[in-house]
Order: C-alpha cells, then sequence, then structure tokens
C-alpha cells in the first residue's frame, strides 16, 4: 500500500517535472514529426534520374533515338556529352556524372545482329550475338547506383528498328505482397518507430537518475524510505505514454502523408509497443545507474543507437547481414520489435504468435529492471 | 531520563588513502542538540553520512536508535531526517509539490498529508510562497523549506549538515530558535556547522580536525578545561609583536582584534601575565589583561599549532 503511495508520488513528480521542461516537452512531439518527414521524404531505393554524360562515336540517327530510349526509362538523365572515353572518366572521377554511355561508331550493325531484336539472316554468328550494342561505364562506389544502371543492361532495344517486340516468357513469376508498388517508405515507417523510440526512450530515462544525482536530489531520496524497485518503476511509468503518444504520431502521420496502411489491429500494435517501450526504458535506467553525468548517459544512449539503426533490420535486411553482426543484433531490443511491428502493421500477423520476440522483450523488460534495481545501491560507497 | 539516541565506537572511514575518519567514539543522548564543529574538509558530512547509513564504515561500529548500521539502514530511515548540506529538493517544483512528495515517499496518509503541510507551511513562514518554485527562493526560505521536508514525518533524530552556509544572520537567528523548538519537543539534533556562534549554541559538541575528534563536550566545559591562558594585549605596532611571539613555544597563537592582540599562552605557564612581561618584546607601556576564553579560543588550542 505504501509502496503503491510512492510509485504515485514518483510518478506524479516526473510528470510535474516534464510539464515544466519545455524543451523536452517539445521533443516529445517534435523528434518523431521530424525525423518521419526527413526518412519518409529522403530514403528512397528507387533510383531516378541519375546524371550521366555520353561519348557518341556513332554520330548516327540510331545512336541519338539510342540515346532518347535510354533517356525514356527515367533511370537516368544525360547531363553532358564527351567526345572521348578519357574525358568521360575524367568527369565520373571528379563527380560531374556517374555513369557514361559509350556508343560505338558500328552501333547499328552491332545493333542489327543483337539478339534482342531478332536476329534476321543470315543467321549471326556467335561472335556477333556476343557484342553488346554499346557501354557503360559507372561510378561503382554506390552500389545503389550502381544496381540501378545495371538494371538498364537488358532493356528491350526492338523498337528501335521498329520491329515488334520480341516478348521473352520469364523464368519466375514473381508476387508481391503487401507493398506491390515498392514504396520504400511503407517499409521505413513502421521501423522508423522503432527507430525514434529507442532514442527518445532511452535518452530520458537514461538521464532519469542521472540527473537527480547531478543536481543533488538523490543524496536526499536515498535517505528516504522509498525502496529501489519503486523508484525504477516510478521513473518508467510516465514515459510509457509519453512512448505511446510517439508511436501514434509516427503511424498516424505516416498514414495520411505516406499512405502507409495499418493493416494489424490496434491490441497487436499495443501489444507490441508497450512491451518495446518497456525494454527500451529499463535499458535507458540501466545506463542511468552506470553513467556518472549526463554527458556519459548520452554517449552511451548513443552507443544503443547506432547499431539500432543500422543491425535492427531497419537500414538492411537482417537476413543479408554476417553471422557475428546478426549475433549483435539479436541482442539489441530494436530488432526483435523491427520484426513485430512490421509483421504486425503491413503484414497482419498475430503479435503473440511471434512468440520468440514477445519473450526476448519481456524477458528483457524484467531482468533490465532487476538488474537496474540491484546496481542502484541506496548508498554513497 | 539521558537514553542514548547515537553510539558509536572507534568508527573509521578511509576513501583510498584519506582517512577521514579516524577512530571516532561518541555518545549523544536524546533531546540534545549536538554540534560537529570544525574546519571545511575535516569529515563533518563524512561523520554524518556515516551515521545516517549512507556511508559503509572501514571499521568500528554505530548504533542510531538502537539501529546497526549499516545492516538495518533501510529500517533507520524512518526515523530520522537529513537535511543535506545543498539544497536537495527539487528546484522546478513549488513548495507545497515539493513537501507533498516527501510526505508520500513516507507514507503519510491523505488526512496526515494535510495537516502537516499545512502545520509546517504556518510554522516555517512558507504560507505565501506556497505555489513559488523552489528555484526563485531565497537562501532563507529554501532552508525553511528543506527543513520542513527533513521533519514532515517528525523524526526522532534530525541530521543538519551545514544548514545556515547560505543564510543571513536574521534568518539564522530565527532558524535557531526553530532547532530549540524541535529540540523541546524531544527530537535530538545533530548539526555541523564552521560557524563559533552556532556551535556555542549546542548542548554538546565535539570539534573535528583531519577526521580525528580533537575535544568534546558542552561549550562551558570545553572553555573551562581550556589547555590555556587567554591575554589580551592593546599597545602599538601589533603586527610585529604578533610575528616575535608566535615564534615562542609557549604561546600557542595570537590574532590581531582591531587595536588588541588576543594570545594564547600554554597553561604550562602558571603566571601568563608576568611571563609575557618578561618577554623584552613586549613594551612597558602595553596594557594586559587575562579574558575569559571563547568557543574560537577552544578550536584554536585544540586544533592545529602542533
Amino acid at each position: 500500500m505504501k509502496s503503491l503511495t510512492r510509485i504515485q508520488a514518483i510518478v506524479s513528480k516526473e510528470l510535474t517535472q516534464l510539464k515544466r521542461d519545455k524543451m523536452t516537452f517539445a521533443m516529445i512531439v517534435m523528434i518523431p514529426m521530424i525525423q518521419l518527414l526527413m526518412f519518409g521524404y529522403a530514403i528512397n531505393t528507387n533510383i531516378r534520374h541519375i546524371p550521366v554524360g555520353i561519348v557518341d562515336y556513332s554520330q548516327s540517327t540510331l545512336s541519338r533515338v539510342l540515346k532518347q530510349t535510354v533517356s525514356a526509362t527515367q533511370v537516368v538523365t544525360f547531363t553532358q556529352a564527351y567526345t572521348n572515353v578519357i574525358q568521360a572518366e575524367a568527369a565520373i572521377a571528379s563527380g560531374d556524372v556517374r555513369a557514361v554511355l559509350i556508343i560505338p561508331h558500328d552501333v547499328s550493325q552491332r545493333l542489327a545482329r543483337h539478339q534482342t531484336v531478332g536476329l534476321g539472316l543470315p543467321p549471326a554468328t556467335d561472335e556477333e550475338t556476343s557484342r553488346p550494342v554499346a557501354q557503360w561505364i559507372v561510378d561503382g562506389s554506390d552500389n545503389v547506383i550502381a544496381a540501378g544502371i545495371k538494371s538498364l543492361r537488358s532493356m528491350p532495344l526492338a523498337e528501335l528498328l521498329r520491329k515488334p517486340v520480341n516478348r521473352t516468357t520469364p523464368t519466375f513469376e514473381v508476387t508481391l505482397l503487401f507493398n506491390p508498388e515498392q514504396r520504400t517508405a511503407v517499409n521505413i515507417v513502421p521501423g522508423l518507430v522503432g527507430i525514434i523510440l529507442t532514442m527518445t526512450m532511452i535518452m530520458f530515462t537514461s538521464a532519469a537518475i542521472v540527473r537527480e544525482r547531478e543536481r543533488g536530489n538523490l543524496e536526499l531520496l536515498i535517505t528516504t524510505p522509498v525502496h529501489s524497485i519503486e523508484l525504477m518503476i516510478g521513473k518508467i511509468i510516465p514515459y510509457m505514454f509519453i512512448g505511446g503518444v510517439q508511436v501514434f504520431i509516427i503511424l498516424g502521420l505516416g498514414h495520411v502523408l505516406f499512405n502507409v496502411p495499418i493493416n494489424g489491429g490496434l491490441l497487436q500494435l499495443a501489444i507490441a509497443t508497450t512491451l518495446f517501450i518497456s525494454a527500451s526504458l529499463v535499458l535507458g535506467l540501466l545506463i542511468s545507474t552506470i553513467a556518472k553525468n549526463q554527458l556519459q548517459s548520452m554517449q552511451m544512449t548513443l552507443f544503443v543507437l547506432l547499431p539500432s539503426i543500422l543491425l535492427s533490420g531497419f537500414m538492411f535486411p537482417y537476413e543479408g547481414m554476417p553471422e557475428v553482426a546478426q549475433y549483435i543484433a539479436e541482442v539489441l531490443p530494436a530488432t526483435h520489435f523491427m520484426r513485430l511491428i512490421r509483421g504486425v502493421v503491413l503484414r497482419e500477423a498475430d503479435a503473440m504468435s511471434m512468440t520468440y520476440d514477445i519473450y526476448f522483450l519481456t524477458l528483457f523488460t524484467i531482468g533490465g529492471l532487476i538488474a537496474a534495481s540491484l546496481r542502484f545501491k541506496k548508498n554513497l560507497d | 531520563m539521558s537514553e542514548t539516541v547515537i553510539k558509536v565506537n572507534n568508527l573509521s572511514r578511509h576513501f583510498g588513502d584519506l582517512k577521514a575518519i579516524q577512530n571516532l567514539n561518541l555518545e549523544i543522548e536524546k533531546g540534545n542538540i549536538y554540534g560537529f564543529l570544525g574546519p571545511n574538509g575535516c569529515g563533518k558530512t563524512t561523520a554524518i553520512r556515516l551515521l545516517t547509513g549512507l556511508l559503509k564504515p572501514t571499521a568500528g561500529t554505530v548504533n542510531v536508535l538502537g539501529y546497526e548500521l549499516p545492516k538495518d539502514a533501510e529500517k533507520l530511515r524512518m526515523h530520522i531526517g537529513y537535511m543535506t548540506q545543498k539544497f536537495s529538493l527539487y528546484d522546478d517544483l513549488s513548495v507545497s509539490e515539493n513537501l507533498k512528495f516527501i510526505a508520500k515517499i513516507y507514507g503519510l496518509s491523505r488526512q496526515q498529508q494535510r495537516s502537516r503541510l499545512s502545520e509546517l507551511l504556518s510554522l516555517y513562514h512558507l504560507n505565501q510562497q506556497k505555489n513559488q518554485l523552489a528555484v526563485s527562493m531565497s537562501g532563507g526560505q529554501k532552508q525553511r523549506l528543506a527543513l520542513a521536508a527533513a521533519t514532515i514525518h517528525k523524526p526522532d533524530l534530525l541530521f543538519l549538515d551545514e544548514p545556515t552556509s547560505a543564510v543571513d544572520p536574521e534568518n539564522r537567528r530565527e532558524f535557531w530558535e526553530q532547532l530549540f523548538d524541535l529540540s523541546d519537543q524531544g527530537t535530538s539534533i545533530l548539526v555541523s556547522t564552521h560557524y563559533m556562534d552556532e556551535a556555542e549554541r549546542c548542548h554538546k559538541l565535539a570539534i573535528l580536525e583531519n577526521g580525528i575528534k580533537r575535544a568534546d563536550g558542552s561549550p562551558a566545559e570545553l572553555m573551562q578545561q581550556m589547555g590555556a591562558h587567554v591575554v589580551e594585549i592593546a599597545s602599538t605596532d601589533l603586527r610585529r609583536l604578533k610575528q616575535r611571539l608566535i615564534k615562542l613555544p609557549e604561546i600557542i597563537s595570537a590574532a590581531q582584534l582591531g587595536e588588541r592582540l588576543r594570545v594564547l599562552v600554554k597553561n604550562t605557564v602558571t603566571e601568563p601575565l608576568e611571563y609575557l612581561k618578561q618577554q623584552s618584546m613586549v613594551s612597558n607601556e602595553a596594557s594586559m589583561s587575562l579574558v575569559r576564553p571563547s568557543l574560537e579560543d577552544v578550536f584554536v588550542t585544540s586544533t592545529g599549532q602542533r
């Protein structure tokens, strides 16, 4: 009974302090909004309009038509023309263009005998069919750009010669579920919930106890009968609500601005986010009992945040990471939440059926809470 | 009547090589105001932290209100109040919010909270500042708030760590009146200070230096038992006289007070006035008189100069 009174006292104290701390209060709302707009608009893996140059040795009608056909894909935009390959390579090195298309002088012969056009008569020799029509020189240091240009390798060219397009049947039929338009925002926005919660939740609680120590409040608090577990729980509860508000902002705005569907049930969503918020808050508390001052707690928060962004599956697919990175990722609450939230929001999964991730987050929270309470000693030794 | 609230035996506390407290023995009686007098860094705060269970002793035993420390520190919490040296309530909470928070932490019932709050607000003249944030209050107001918070659960024993260091003289007088009221109601109080006038108000006090207790007793006892005579010399050229006098082995100290020089002479010298007259550097016109020792003289005699 007294325990509940004390927890309630700490909760209402935290809320009052939070209400007076305008900066933190603004951050609760602004961080998710600004991050959502930034990531939602900026991160786009569908490449469009890469600036490229051209070296046209052929100077024929066909070479100009070829150039227009390539432009029409919208993958690249021709911004420069060079007279020779040496100039072109220098331009790539200096970053003026990301790639250069080199059209050889015998482009029409090559095209006429090319297999995508239909080989005509007499039958082309092996040597003739193996000759490409033209060449791309690409700045391969950026994988995404390189992949974008590589996707042009097998573009159909038959319409250049006003012939019917030679339809080829693909080996596999691919059906894209849940995000058939391949919009990046659909994948990013639910993941962003995890990243922003990792950032704000850990940041708020990691400062929680350190701040009391810095301001001298702790010296008084530890002479009172308050138990450390009461203090820990009292510090967490207010931020659970704040985390909920942030999730609402991100998913709500994501739905309105980026048309991200919310397929799963709200109860499922609540279970997944509550678990993750608790785990992050507890991690923050743990940091708080280790850090000596607010600067250190900030540094430790960053130490957790960066792997959460890079390894959790937010940026790169978990399956593609090397084994060691996967082990590290497994320890981070963000990884488990990333699976849960994408499952619930996009694939209409039942959170309770994803038992592994649910158990991990639950055990992480309980274990962390106990560890933080044990680490927080009520003395000054 | 003389019930012991604090009993300390051979208490030591080291921080690495630093011996903050060495072989401290204390016995403090119920209802007393007991003072720790000493310069900064003499171990006053460490001693209080050891007695409240915030620090664990390196050696020795501590018994406070019948609880063995540090084993029973948690049980002791309900019965003691602690006012820290630095203001340690929440700056961004108002006076009543701070008090309500502390009241709840001590598990007071809703009704108790309300009655205690209005009682303390009027007792410590904080009714007008009730809704003011602590950060905007004056030193005296903050100190009264801290005292109110430390006594909200009516503790049997109150620890005050340099309570008046940020307070003007008038507020200090009033503060001590309030301490005597508490003491009158049966609260035992342990207060640390580096002000002589404050120390003189204590029922009993201990003089600490470098973690060692140099003397203890009531202020009157201490002055009586002081191992020195106090002589005031009125003369000219006091600065030079002082320089010469303090070189003598029988002189403990010499301090200038305006036109007089206050000289402490060891009580191995039976006739201090005669002794001083024999010294060639004291001129014949100089008038000398034996005066009553003050607590400061006790302090100077029992610390340093060795």
